[in-house]
């Protein structure tokens, strides 16, 4: 047996009589068992070790790798000078590129390809593959290191008299506990706090619906059977530095269904002559849920797929969404156009915990 | 004092080489840490590689990100766009979208940069991986590595959002889609949720400081401590010398390999050369990530075919194949379980991984060291229940496609999802339980093998007229390699009663314990490795094959 063995075998505390049988250790191990460790075998030459014309064509593949690097390293600067970084070249099976990328990357690739190649083949038929064995010891250290070790550490705790002065050390205990503290408090102007944000989005009483594609009101006649009208507020500025955040809560789509088609009463009061407006922004984690299918008036979301049913009240179909998408109460004002009763009854967007 | 010539000190007669590394010596002690490492041996195994790999790209992800760096932009300030990249010429964009085009379009070798960098940091997600399992599957993890399976496995996780944060940069329809994502997701959080959105994002999605925020994140905060760690992981592979499978000469108190100077030195850096070459051919030919398609980002578009990278398709799919359970509680507040659970399962079955190493040393109560890297089919449990974990993993990752999975094959989309859901429960159960025969089986060949020999196709016709075919022993060195492994035996619960009759007490833990060990070394799950004794039993004897 090895003396690593026999080593961690003092040291286990349990008996090991769980643990499989010994490890049979090397060379030591009886003659006449026919499962015994025979031991490295002999190395055997390769051709390049004892055919000197065999290693000097290794090493010409060697230099013929080398040589393609530099050749390829010349060919990167001259097409980084030569190629017009806007040409598009036609490359078979590729399509049309960018023949400037392409020309960089495959010289670049070849230059240190080659060089990996020329230095795996030099290791492998030149330098010497015979295989050597390395001893291991064991990561443990032995009992007398370890006695020394607690012994100087009892020494040097004895010495600072962290056990005696309880008053010192309870005090640094409590100002290392604090001092994070500091690091906490500066965290909090990362943001504002929620309040109520996220239940208010840019629409209100009066508010005219804007065609987002022609940023012109929208009318009634505007919107057809079958179709899907994409609209945002007005006041709604693309170039305000607040758009996105505004954007991203009050997004809306309009659908004009027959309103015999329209299952759920309250979705058809809340909208005009089948007219219904509904936030676009999906109720799971917040993709713009626009894809319509206008035979089943279902909207799903390209994100994760959730389906809603634009005739019941946008209800889920199907998909990991948890609750409808919010409608928008909407009206005629008296010149004809399309406008919104107020905000949305509830928040729209994901849900999230105060959204009740 | 001896004359100047005997003078070892002497300057000026030592090549140039020696005298800089005398110099060095006598300032950080090179000479005694070249004698520690500098022919020290490395085993060869094609999975060795798969380690390398890794370091590789992360070496090529912090040199392209330094370019990178020169020339991105981050900042969500809106401009519109007047570059060479005529579609989107007049478009309001933010000026991190703009530079990226700039990157791929006005920067000469800019798009190439930018390439290598994202296929870099697939590949580099794949190799941990695949690294990860390797260590897995061949018990690499056991004592004394545990550590380093800490580290790599923090190492793992460091990648996946180093690799969120970084394709959430450039501020495309897509990657505005994903940092959408990650705000639902926080937001479902209970109680804390909307705060904690309104601290990421400085306000409201998408507010103007989160590009600038994640990249700093990219950049500086998470690269500095997986460099740190890379350090840590390198540092203790040399302290512990790698992991060898067992051969003749090859034993838990040898490593047998090559010295690291010259061989290791010249396979290992000839291979992150050949890495770096493969990924710029690929970067060459092969467009990733072309947001110039996509243009840039608004809340309220959406592009279809919304996926994440590879690495995290299977949070995407957990998100897709739950359903929308979704709960007011009293007091009027929402719980949103369908976002919580897969959230929630994706740390968890994190820290499963990390701290597998420690259930299986508390299972085997074994505290040796082990060098010897196990066989997979040797260990059929862990081999079956990795194999489940990839199953399980898979079947994510299909969901968090199925979009694309349904165009491409004209399938219902609704009916994937439905697979998945049933099978993310049912087929890694299968997978386990089919990977644990096919170990045993395997198990029963290297026995079969080792006592009867190996089949020579050779028949031969005996004198009764029987045929029988002749079977040739295994060489020394293959019996060896073949019986090499250790087996386990399950662990046992002791006698009832102590000497004294009393009644012993066993805590439902120990029990636990028992259970799983039967389960792990029980009779059904692994084959007896063949005795000496069975050996000289069958070979002693004339006639028999």
């Amino acid at each position: 047996m090895s003396s690593r063995t026999d080593q961690t075998e003092s040291r286990n505390d349990s008996s090991g009589d769980h643990l499989p049988d010994q490890r049979e250790g090397g060379a030591v191990a009886e003659a006449d068992d026919p499962f015994a460790d025979p031991g490295l075998p002999p190395h055997e030459p390769r051709r390049q070790d004892i055919d000197e014309r065999a290693a000097r064509r290794s090493e010409r593949t060697v230099a013929f790798l080398f040589t393609l690097s530099m050749l390829a390293t010349v060919g990167f600067i001259a097409s980084y000078v030569a190629i017009p970084i806007d040409e598009i070249v036609f490359i078979w099976p590729f399509g049309h590129i960018s023949g400037l990328n392409f020309a960089l990357g495959l010289t670049l690739g070849l230059a240190l390809f080659c060089i990996g190649a020329g230095a795996i083949h030099w290791a492998r038929t030149l330098m010497s593959d015979e295989e050597v064995a390395e001893e291991r010891h064991a990561v443990e250290a032995t009992p007398e290191v370890k006695a020394h070790v607690l012994e100087e550490f009892a020494k040097g705790a004895a010495e600072s008299q962290i056990g005696r002065r309880k008053l010192a050390r309870n005090t640094l205990l409590g100002a290392l506990g604090l001092v994070p503290l500091a690091g906490v408090v500066l965290l909090r102007d990362l943001g504002p706090l929620p309040e109520d944000k996220l239940h208010h989005t840019a629409w209100q009483e009066g508010s005219l619906i804007i065609n987002e594609a022609t940023l012109q009101p929208l009318r009634p006649e505007d919107i057809t059977v079958g179709s899907l009208t994409q609209a945002m507020p007005e006041g709604l500025d693309p170039h305000a530095e607040n758009f996105h955040a505004e954007i991203a809560k009050a997004a809306v789509m309009l659908v004009r269904l027959e309103p015999e088609d329209i299952k759920d009463p309250r979705s058809a009061e809340w909208g005009h002559e089948g007219i219904l407006c509904y936030s676009k922004i999906c109720t799971h984690i917040g993709c713009p849920a626009t894809l319509y299918e206008q035979q089943s008036h279902h909207a799903l979301c390209p994100c994760h797929q959730s389906t809603f049913d634009l005739a019941d009240g946008a209800k889920v179909l199907f998909g990991p969404a948890g609750h409808p998408l919010p409608q928008l109460r909407i009206t005629v004002n008296d010149e004809g156009f399309l406008q919104a009763l107020g905000d949305f009854e509830e928040p729209p967007g994901p849900s999230f915990w105060e959204r009740g | 004092m001896s004359t100047a010539t005997k003078d070892p000190k002497t300057r000026g007669k030592a090549p140039a080489g020696e005298k800089i590394a005398d110099w060095a010596d006598g300032r950080v002690g090179l000479y005694s840490l070249a004698k520690a490492n500098m022919r020290k041996i490395f085993p060869d195994h094609w999975s060795f590689l798969l380690g390398e790999i890794c370091l590789y790209s992360f070496i090529i992800l912090i040199l392209t990100g330094v370019y990178l760096t020169m020339f991105f932009v981050p900042s969500m300030a809106e401009v519109e766009y007047h570059g060479s990249y005529v579609p989107m010429q007049g478009v309001m964009m933010t000026e991190a979208y703009a530079s990226t085009l700039d990157i791929s379009f006005d920067v000469r070798g800019g798009l190439l940069v930018r390439q290598i960098h994202h296929w870099a940091a697939l590949i580099f997600v794949v190799g941990i991986m695949f690294h990860m399992m390797r260590v897995f599957f061949t018990g690499s993890f056991r004592k004394p590595r545990e550590i380093n399976w800490l580290f790599g496995w923090t190492l793992f996780i460091l990648a996946v959002f180093t690799g969120l944060t970084g394709y959430s940069l450039p501020d495309d329809l897509l990657s505005g889609t994903g940092i959408r994502f990650m705000e639902g997701a926080i937001l479902s959080m209970p109680v804390v949720g909307t705060y904690i959105q309104m601290f990421l994002f400085g306000g409201e999605f998408p507010g103007h400081d989160i590009i600038p925020r994640f990249f700093v994140i990219h950049v500086l905060l998470l690269p500095g401590i997986m460099l740190g760690l890379v350090a840590a992981h390198l540092i203790l592979i040399i302290y512990h010398k790698h992991t060898h499978f067992a051969g003749p000469g090859r034993t838990n108190d040898n490593v047998v390999g090559m010295p690291f100077l010259p061989i290791y030195m010249a396979k290992a850096g000839g291979f992150f050369f050949l890495v770096f070459g493969v990924i710029a051919a690929i970067a060459a030919t092969a467009t990733i990530n072309p947001v110039w398609v996509l243009g840039p980002y608004r809340p309220d578009q959406v592009s279809t075919n919304a996926q994440p990278d590879w690495y995290l398709g299977f949070s995407e799919g957990l998100v897709r194949m739950m359903p929308g359970w979704e709960w007011v509680i009293p007091g009027g507040y929402t719980l949103n379980f369908g976002l919580m659970i897969p959230l929630a399962v994706f740390p968890g079955v994190l820290v499963l991984i990390g701290l597998y190493p420690f259930f299986e040393s508390w299972l085997t109560r074994d505290n040796r060291e082990h060098h010897i890297a196990q066989r997979p089919r040797n260990a059929p449990t862990r081999t079956g229940l990795g194999v489940a974990w990839l199953v399980a993993y898979g079947v994510a990752l299909v969901a968090g496609g199925n979009d694309v999975w349904a165009v491409n094959f004209n399938l219902s989309i609704n009916a994937i999802t439905w697979v998945c859901r049933i099978g993310f429960f049912v087929f890694p159960v299968v997978a386990f339980v089919i990977t644990r025969r096919i170990c045993l089986g395997l198990q029963r060949r290297d026995r079969e093998k080792v006592l009867h020999g190996r089949e020579t196709g050779v028949i031969k016709r005996l004198p009764h007229g029987e045929f029988v075919e002749v079977h040739e022993p295994l060489p020394r060195e293959a019996l060896y390699t073949l019986t090499a492994h250790d087996q386990d035996r399950p662990a046992e619960l002791g006698p009832e009663t102590d000497e004294n009759g009393v009644r012993r007490k066993v805590s439902p833990l120990e029990r636990l314990r028992v259970k799983i060990s039967r389960g792990y070394f029980g009779e059904q799950a692994q084959i007896p490795k063949p005795t000496s004794e069975e050996y000289r039993e069958i070979t002693s004897g004339h006639g028999h094959h």
